[in-house]
């Protein structure tokens, strides 16, 4: 098994090279001059100048990517044109409430897709079964913000019993911390929870048809035993995937919560920094999400070899 | 579901292409006196920070949201066909094509789409580019797949030992098959798209804020949430309904088309 799983995070490191280079690239490959763009509408040529020598645009394509390539290996991210600042130190400040909001989300997501999916699944064509479909398909259909938005009118403006925005940190006590925190993440739990629930759906009614489960039911099991036990254990490993998979989804809802809710995190981050046209950031941001993303899928994979041992690469 | 899609999609295509012929008013016309007026008989859907009707600016914007979901859901189809189809059959640029694909599926959809507009001034074609160019792997992996099994397959053997090139085969051999598959991915492309364009306009990275797209609109009466509820619910209502409609019309060609 070790073995294995040391081939696989081998193979990470080539991912992460060619999602920095892409990175890199995407500078480039929009049309028009990035330096004239990023300068704005009022810029001088000298504002111009120095903003392409600052990112080094004035250098040959090659060298600029050696160099960017270089300084990410020394964890070097540059420095926001806006304030500055080391783009490590921006993301540093910032990682907290993300992070916060994304895991509430996804376990909140988890512990309510995943029991639906089964039920759903063993009274297939019923009404809890159609419900859970009408439920998931308006999941992947309603605007993340509009969700929000009628949340927040609802519990916070009509009720008045959350508040409508902000964040408070963990430290200032986890009653403050999981106030702020329950609108956003169940808003931005929905369309994951809807992506987990179909998937569990399918996977489970694909085992249900299986020789054992009948048999498990026809020796007696209690359903919940059956189900939980002998269906959704072999059903698992779809589910596990698409939560790898769907944290691409989660994070960009992320970004769009964020700025919902005023929560000072990566997603915030992000779109001030497209305001302020301070592509640095940007970059940095988009390579530290997907670089995580890259991470979790492994870990996913990883688990996946300790979940089925019949898996090999 | 591929009926109640299509007939909810044609009601809302008709509304948006025609909204000139039953709006109520100018969407772009400014009445300070009628400011943040709740809907009423005369503003169904009541008026924003300017007095602009809302219903009217709702009618409108859906001509940007669905011009663009259409759009996104062509040049994507495109693209990814043809770098698709080249990858799958010329095993020399395959591998170097896969790895870029790679790189960019790792990068979450919103963020890329984000990061280019970052880089581009605000206008629906710009909106259009940046929304393809996180799809795009996603088509070449669908076609690259489907083109790697059926290379294999002994009609295209056959073909080859009758004489016919490759541009021949992978259109008129390789193509036709790939024809029901694409045109359910297109529909979900579409569905995301239109989600996706509200997203960027929201967060002020998309479509330039003179034009009221839906996106635009509620992201204009934000500010307004606690006093005029209705400038999002309204947009945000038909922009779910038609996301809605799409994906149900997704979701009846998967079925009438057998794809999977």
């Amino acid at each position: 098994m070790l073995p294995l799983i040391a081939r696989r995070v081998l193979a990470t490191i080539p991912v992460m090279g060619v999602v920095a280079l892409t990175v890199f690239a995407l500078l480039h490959l929009t049309p028009g001059d990035p330096a004239i763009i990023i300068a704005g509408d009022y810029a001088t040529t000298q504002d111009i100048a120095r903003i392409r020598a600052s990112l080094g645009l004035d250098r040959p394509l090659l060298a600029q990517a050696g160099i960017w390539l270089a300084k990410l290996l020394r964890g070097d991210l540059g420095a926001s044109i806006y304030s500055g600042l080391p783009v490590t130190t921006l993301i540093g400040q910032r990682v907290g409430p993300t992070v916060a909001l994304t895991a509430l989300a996804m376990l909140i997501s988890v512990a309510v897709a995943v029991p639906l999916g089964v039920l759903a699944a063993w009274r297939q064509g019923s009404w809890v079964d159609r419900i859970v479909m009408i439920v998931s398909v308006s999941g992947f259909s309603m605007p993340v913000f509009w969700l929000g938005f009628l949340l927040v009118w609802v519990f916070a403006i009509q009720a008045g019993v959350l508040p409508v925005q902000g964040y408070q940190p963990l430290e200032a006590g986890p009653w403050q911390f999981l106030r702020h925190l329950v609108l956003p993440a169940v808003t931005l739990s929905l369309v994951y929870m809807a992506l987990i629930a179909r998937m569990t759906r399918a996977s489970v009614l694909g085992v249900l048809r299986e020789d054992y489960i009948r048999t498990a039911f026809a020796k007696g099991l209690a359903p919940h035993r059956v189900l939980l036990g002998h269906a959704l254990k072999a059903a698992s490993l779809p589910v596990v995937t698409i939560i790898g998979v769907g944290f691409a989804l989660l994070i960009g809802g992320a970004v769009v919560t964020e700025s919902v809710f005023a929560i000072p995190g990566l997603g915030r981050l992000t779109v001030d920094a497209i305001v302020r046209r301070d592509y640095p950031v940007v970059q940095g941001v988009v390579l530290v999400v997907s670089g995580v993303y890259v991470l979790l899928n492994l870990v996913i994979d990883v688990v996946y070899v300790v979940l089925d041992p019949r898996i090999r690469y | 579901m591929l009926v109640t899609g299509l007939v909810t999609l044609a009601l809302i295509a008709i509304t948006g292409l025609g909204a000139n012929l039953w709006w109520t008013a100018d969407p772009q016309a400014l009445r300070p006196v009628a400011r943040l007026r709740p809907p009423s008989a005369e503003q169904w859907f009541g008026t924003d920070q300017y007095g602009r009707d809302v219903y009217s600016r709702t009618l409108y914007g859906g001509r940007i949201s669905l011009q663009v979901g259409a759009m996104v859901g062509v040049v994507s189809l495109l693209l990814g066909v043809t770098i698709g189809l080249c990858s799958g059959y010329y095993r020399r640029i395959d591998a170097v094509v896969m790895r870029v694909m790679d790189g960019l599926m790792a990068i979450p959809a919103i963020l890329l789409a984000l990061a280019l507009m970052a880089l581009m001034r605000a206008s629906v074609k710009n909106v259009i580019f940046a929304l393809v160019v996180p799809e795009i792997p996603r088509v070449v992996r669908l076609v690259r797949a489907s083109v790697l099994s059926l290379r294999e397959q002994t009609m295209v053997e056959g073909a080859r030992a009758i004489g016919a090139q490759t541009p021949r085969i992978l259109l008129r051999y390789i193509l036709p098959a790939l024809v029901a598959p694409l045109i359910v991915q297109g529909t979900y492309i579409c569905a995301s798209a239109i989600l996706f364009e509200a997203y960027l306009s929201f967060l002020g990275a998309g479509t330039p804020p003179i034009i009221p797209s839906w996106g635009n609109i509620m992201a204009e009466g934000r500010a307004y949430v606690q006093r005029a509820f209705w400038i999002i619910l309204f947009p945000g209502a038909f922009l779910a309904l038609t996301v809605l409609a799409v994906n149900l019309v997704g979701d009846g060609l998967r079925d009438l088309l057998k794809v999977r």
